[in-house]
């Protein structure tokens, strides 16, 4: 009887495991991104220089790869993720400024973010609904973000625009994938730590953000 | 500004460094796709880029 009990007991268990783990990870994401949008805003505000997204993004990253991963099973892990998605929003303030400062510039930030909210609630949803296991993606979607990143490295000494615009498609149809990818990791308990699964759902919104509004400012004709 | 691309670079660089191991692990370790699966990523993917035309073709 014991036994039975549980057999019965463990898949609820586990289910209720998840879903806190996805519950705790989108009111943490939602947190984040507030709190990036603000830190974005008071960039905008005091016209941070251009080379502060270099900077922010640099200083987000040896936080992503130095100090995360000692602190994510903390309450610590908590601040650390709001100083990395703190500074990455920082960094937007320059490139945020230079779209708001062109002509239709405000319906371009407001497209990119809007398409952005859209895209992700879409690809979340479809995942959360159908709960199919993405896991098999994992390989093709690391090899295509190593591609992308040294393709981007070449095209900062050729800088050819229309290689720039590609690999902006297909960064946003990467983080796309990558999105799919973490849901249904997080769906099936591949990853039952909320403040990894924020920071990679957050690095896959972040991305096409940028992405989508250097697409959207470049084809809409005043770039 | 060259320092700037240099600056770039250097980044790039060092997560490409970064990622290169990760990236090794992960292509030997994923489970393989079963017949079907790849067509339940691509509608969503297809859908993404439809509606990014859309955006574009709303701020032209």
């Amino acid at each position: 009887m014991n036994r039975l009990d549980y057999s019965v007991a463990r898949p609820a268990e586990s289910g209720l495991a998840v879903n806190k783990v996805i519950k705790n990870t989108y009111m943490l994401l939602s947190m984040t991104l507030l709190f990036s949008a603000l830190t974005a805003a008071v960039s905008v505000v005091v016209q941070m220089p251009p080379m502060t997204h270099l900077l922010s993004l640099g200083g987000a990253i040896l936080l992503m790869w130095f100090v995360l991963p000692r602190t994510a099973n903390s309450s610590t892990g908590l601040w650390v993720v709001f100083a990395i998605t703190g500074l990455l929003g920082f960094g937007l303030g320059p490139m945020l400024s230079y779209y708001l400062n062109m002509p239709n510039g405000p319906q371009i930030v407001a497209t990119a973010l809007g398409g952005t909210g859209i895209i992700f609630m879409g690809i979340s949803g479809y995942a959360l609904t159908t709960r199919k296991d993405f896991s098999f993606m994992g390989g093709f979607l690391v090899a295509g973000l190593l591609v992308v990143l040294v393709v981007m490295l070449a095209n900062i000494f050729l800088s050819m625009p229309a290689l720039s615009l590609a690999l902006s498609a297909a960064v946003i149809m990467l983080m796309s994938g990558f999105i799919l990818y973490d849901t249904s990791r997080m769906i099936h308990g591949g990853e039952n730590n909320y403040i990894l699964m924020t920071i990679s759902l957050y690095m896959s919104i972040y991305n096409i953000f940028v992405h989508l509004l250097h697409l959207l400012g470049a084809l809409s004709g005043d770039d | 500004m060259d320092w700037m691309k240099i600056g770039w670079a250097l980044l790039l660089v060092l997560m490409i460094l970064a990622l290169l191991p990760r990236a090794k692990a992960m292509m030997t370790d994923s489970p393989k796709a079963q017949p079907g699966d790849w067509n339940a990523v691509l509608l969503p993917i297809l859908g993404v880029v439809a509606f990014v035309m859309l955006l574009i073709t709303l701020v032209r």
